[in-house]
């Protein structure tokens, strides 16, 4: 047994049992040393994830590889950005507890184990681990009825979509005798020969993973908890987990239901195009500009869905890099939304954006940077991660799947320009509070990151490149 | 090494960032700030021009293909690569670019009073898209800027414009964005195909029949929206009028012919087969944009309007001509495209000078300018009777030229593409009466001011040139003469190609 691979798991979750206590000895003011142990952990973690060799261990159930390492780091670089965005939002919100950071490394942790997970029954336990935690930082602003609505919501349907997972991973044991996805693998070589009662354990599988990335049908969710949770919460949804999901549901399809292609190809275009084109439309009629991005993020996980739609090594990758290109612009998005903040208190709405060019430029800039890639404009990220995307789509002849992909992608670029338009054409209305150092250095790090993807694309298509290869052989 | 000896077309299409990093580290109260970034945004452009000249002194015409050839690794995985080379048919494109942002420049001199800083930055990073386009030989380099120039020109027509702005802007941006996704998906299709996305060898692949109509209509929906041909037109008025001077003058004189290289760029050379197939279809999408909107040009009530429909209509014969594929036709387009390029340009400028004074763009607001404003009257008639196609003007060689093309394919065509230009007589001499004949009758007109020196500055290049471009046109169509004969070569090569291999299937 090769507990060596799981040690950044293991140590991460020793960091957070340490710091757990550490903020519980200390009792007040541990809030900011808890979450600067946190991102220190995370840190480590992330040499320790680099540092891995790929190998299997747990009989099976934990595998390293290119892969589960691409999407860590990923990971734990959502959860560093949602945590240091979190430490002015929560103090001025008077919810400044240190079991904040603890709750994310947790959640970093189930994640991770996602990630790793190399049969269903790992899956399981690391889907679990993340959405408890998820559960309670929904409704972290406990006395806030919003977030507490969020935090039920979000309880109640997560709960639901575990169970049909569960009953999906049932469905599968029972009719293929192993939960191990190489043995799965092995069992399910011929699509023709595959039970039916296999094919719906696929389905419920399939349907348990796509609430996580929020794909639509199973959507509803999205807005409702994108706008009750704290910001910096929401940002932590957007970001982390749905990378978590979307490499879980990669590996789960890319290995162990690999050969069933054709099986349940359709259903991911389906949702592929459900997801695009609700996330284009719906945008359209919302003021709450959290809200906006709660169906900005479902369209994009329908781009992302493109990815595995075409069932291949190009299309892990695009959906790699789409990921990556995602988190960052989605994370700076956020930083700015957590910069709109009148008298000490929080802004939402994207009127009250309006002639933000006049009073504060810089800030006008970073976010017209940021609507100009998510809506997939070139020179920005966004625009790379579309290319990709339909490159692979285009490959394997989804010719419709790509066309409409990129229609809605204009219908998309409707309401992302309509943020600009408020900014730079509007009359300017009071301006914005001073916002802290960290929420600079976020923007400007991420907005740097994505105005100037195009220059050096290599290291991440790269990596993602490497990573994809060990999907879909 | 290129023949300038030092990567110019990269310079060229650079340096305007170089002038905006300038302008941003200003520092200073708004007057100052203002004051700054106008100098150094013309000096910037003007800058440009002077290098942008170095490839008129140094260019070979009698080499049909790219010349000063730059190229960088980029996405070696891809074999992709950032490369740049300009051949006969973009040279000219690059000069009427770079010619027209200074002239712009200036022209916004006084009447940009708001963000002045914002509208120069906004400007210069428009002359780094439109000048990196025409250089492109790299399928992908060139489709970043094709939508990079979006960017700009949408916050020019947003942040700048008139009282419906920000409907023209989302309508502008919305219209192209839609065509130009479509031209994406025709880019991976081609590159999957071919395996690269180098232009010189992207012309010598053979796309499979098949392939290359559905190619065609993606590449087609970019272009066609960007030209703009009918029925896809409908942003043009919208913008053009709602943009602020210099916006039209950039939008009309080289975004538009953005679409018709596009034309001669991919569609014509890269899809031989389908090019000859549709060619019925755009010749007819041609002549219904140019009758039909000379009509509609007739029925304007406002200036810019009208000089926008004329727009379509010109742009109507430069797509004729690209699809009769014989050297006439393609020259005739190419010469048209510069021609326009200068004129509609010019008369943008002409109503601007107006519109600063009276603010109105209102045919009917006007009348007797001739009085107060000889000088006025005198260059306005100059850029009428050009728009016309007056012999001895730059309009009359490009429409000349268009129309013999056109009778070698086709009688009709030529004569109803011909009808542009007695259409274009009407609508053009109509506006000239209605504004600068007559009397005086709006008294805020009798003190009317005529131009002044930099508004002369502003329309001297563009008389020089208009009439230089009619006068002496050899100058001109020197630079694109071995590219189009190539051109015209290669599109009979590769359809006699196809021609052999149908018959040889048949036997």
């Amino acid at each position: 047994m090769n507990w060596m691979l799981a040690l950044p798991e293991i140590v991460l979750a020793c960091f957070g049992m340490a710091i757990l206590i550490f903020g519980v000895v200390r009792k007040h003011d541990s809030t900011l040393l808890a979450t600067m142990f946190t991102l220190g952990a995370f840190l480590i973690t992330g040499f320790l994830v680099a540092t891995r060799a790929a190998g299997s261990g747990f009989n099976g159930q934990f595998v390293t590889d290119s892969f589960s390492t691409f999407n860590k780091e990923l990971i734990l670089l959502g959860g560093a950005l949602a945590l240091i965005l979190s430490v002015d939002w929560n103090r001025s919100q008077r919810i400044e507890r240190f079991e904040y950071p603890v709750l994310v490394l947790f959640c970093t942790v189930g994640m991770m184990v996602m990630v790793s997970a190399s049969n269903l029954m790992s899956l399981y336990l690391g889907l679990e681990l993340q959405s408890l935690a998820l559960y309670v930082l929904a409704a972290f602003a406990r006395d806030n009825v919003k977030s507490s609505e969020a935090g039920l919501k979000y309880f109640v349907l997560s709960g639901l979509a575990s169970g049909l997972l569960l009953y999906g991973i049932s469905l599968v044991y029972g009719f293929s005798g192993t939960m191990d996805f190489q043995a799965l693998h092995a069992a399910l070589r011929t699509p023709a020969a595959a039970p039916p009662g296999l094919i719906v354990g696929i389905v419920f599988v399939l349907v348990g993973l796509a609430f996580k990335v929020s794909a639509v049908p199973f959507h509803m969710w999205t807005p409702d908890v994108y706008e009750g949770a704290p910001t910096p919460v929401t940002v932590f949804f957007a970001t982390a987990p749905k990378v978590a999901a979307m490499a879980l549901l990669l590996r789960v399809m890319g290995t162990s239901f690999a050969d069933l292609l054709p099986a349940w190809q359709a259903l991911i275009v389906l949702m592929s195009i459900a997801s695009m084109v609700l996330g284009a439309l719906a945008a359209i009629g919302q003021r709450n500009i959290k809200r906006l991005m709660a169906y900005s993020s479902i369209g994009h996980m329908g781009y992302a869905l493109i990815g595995l739609a075409v069932g291949s090594s190009d299309g892990v990758r695009g959906v790699l890099v789409y990921m990556t290109v995602y988190v960052l612009m989605t994370a700076g998005t956020f930083a700015c939304i957590l910069a709109m903040k009148r008298d000490g208190k929080p802004v939402e709405q994207i009127a009250d954006l309006s002639g933000l060019a006049t009073t504060d430029p810089g800030l006008a800039l970073a976010i017209s940077v940021f609507m100009f890639s998510l809506a997939g404009i070139p020179l920005m990220a966004g625009f790379f991660a579309k290319l990709y995307i339909f490159l692979a789509a285009v490959k394997a002849g989804l010719f419709v799947l790509a066309v409409i992909g990129v229609l809605t992608s204009v219908v998309g670029a409707f309401y992302y320009i309509r943020v600009i338009k408020v900014m730079y054409f509007d009359p300017p209305v009071a301006a914005f509070d001073r916002r802290p150092p960290a929420l600079s250095f976020v923007v400007a790090a991420t907005g740097l990151f994505t105005a100037f993807f195009f220059l050096f694309p290599a290291p991440v298509v790269d990596a993602a490149e490497m990573a994809s290869r060990v999907l879909f052989r | 090494m290129n023949a300038a000896g030092f990567p110019i077309l990269s310079l060229i299409t650079w340096l305007p960032l170089v002038g905006c990093v300038v302008i941003m580290s200003v520092r200073g109260d708004e007057h100052t700030v203002a004051s700054n970034a106008r100098w150094t945004a013309l000096w910037t452009s003007l800058l440009v021009l002077a290098l942008s000249l170095v490839l008129w002194v140094k260019f070979d015409p009698r080499e049909p293909g790219f010349q000063f050839n730059e190229s960088v690794t980029w996405l070696p995985h891809y074999r992709i690569a950032y490369k740049m080379g300009v051949d006969g048919i973009s040279t000219l494109f690059v000069l009427l670019s770079t010619v027209l942002t200074p002239v712009c420049i200036l022209a916004s001199w006084e009447s940009i009073q708001v963000k002045v800083r914002e509208f120069m930055l906004a400007f210069l990073v428009l002359e780094t898209m439109m000048v990196g386009m025409f250089c492109a030989t790299d399928f992908v380099v060139f489709y970043m800027f094709f939508e990079g120039v979006l960017i700009p020109m949408f916050l020019i027509i947003g942040v700048w414009g008139g009282p419906r702005r920000v409907y023209a802007a989302v309508k502008f941006f919305l219209f192209t964005l839609t065509g130009s996704v479509l031209m994406l998906l025709a880019l991976i299709a081609m590159w999957l195909q071919a395996g690269t996305t180098d232009i010189s060898v992207l012309m010598d692949t053979h796309f499979p029949v098949h392939m290359q109509a559905w190619l065609f209509f993606a590449l087609m929906a970019s272009f066609a929206v960007k030209v703009p041909m009918w029925p896809v037109h409908t942003w043009l008025p919208d913008a053009h009028v709602e943009a602020p001077t210099a916006g039209s003058v950039i939008l009309a004189g080289v975004l538009l012919k953005m679409g018709a290289y596009g034309f001669l760029r991919f569609s014509v050379p890269m899809l031989p087969d389908a090019s000859q197939s549709f060619a019925p279809l755009i010749f007819t999408l041609s002549v219904i944009a140019v009758v039909y909107t000379s009509f509609v040009a007739l029925a304007q009530e406002d200036m810019k309007k009208l000089i926008a429909y004329s727009s379509v209509a010109h742009m109507g014969v430069v797509t004729i001509g690209i699809f009769t594929f014989n050297e006439q036709g393609i020259q005739g387009a190419l010469f048209q495209m510069l021609s326009h390029g200068i004129v509609s340009g010019a008369l943008f400028l002409i109503v601007g000078v107006v519109y600063d004074r009276i603010h109105s763009r209102d045919i009917i607001r006007y009348g007797g300018l001739a009085d107060r404003m000889p000088a006025y009257a005198l260059v306005f008639m100059l850029f009428t009777m050009a728009s016309i196609g007056l012999p001895g003007t730059a309009g009359f060689i490009g429409e000349f030229l268009v129309i013999i093309g056109a009778a070698q394919v086709n009688f009709w065509l030529a004569l109803l593409g011909g009808l542009g230009m007695i259409l274009g007589a009407a609508y053009m001499l109509y506006l000239y009466r209605r504004v600068i004949f007559g009397t005086i009758t709006h008294a805020d007109l009798k003190h009317i001011l005529d131009l002044s020196p930099r508004e002369w500055a502003v329309f001297a290049p563009l008389v020089v040139l208009t009439l230089w471009m009619g006068i002496y046109p050899s100058s001109f169509t020197g630079f694109f003469d071995e590219s189009v004969s190539a051109m015209v070569q290669h599109h009979h090569d590769a359809i006699a190609t196809t021609v052999k291999f149908a018959q040889e299937a048949v036997h």
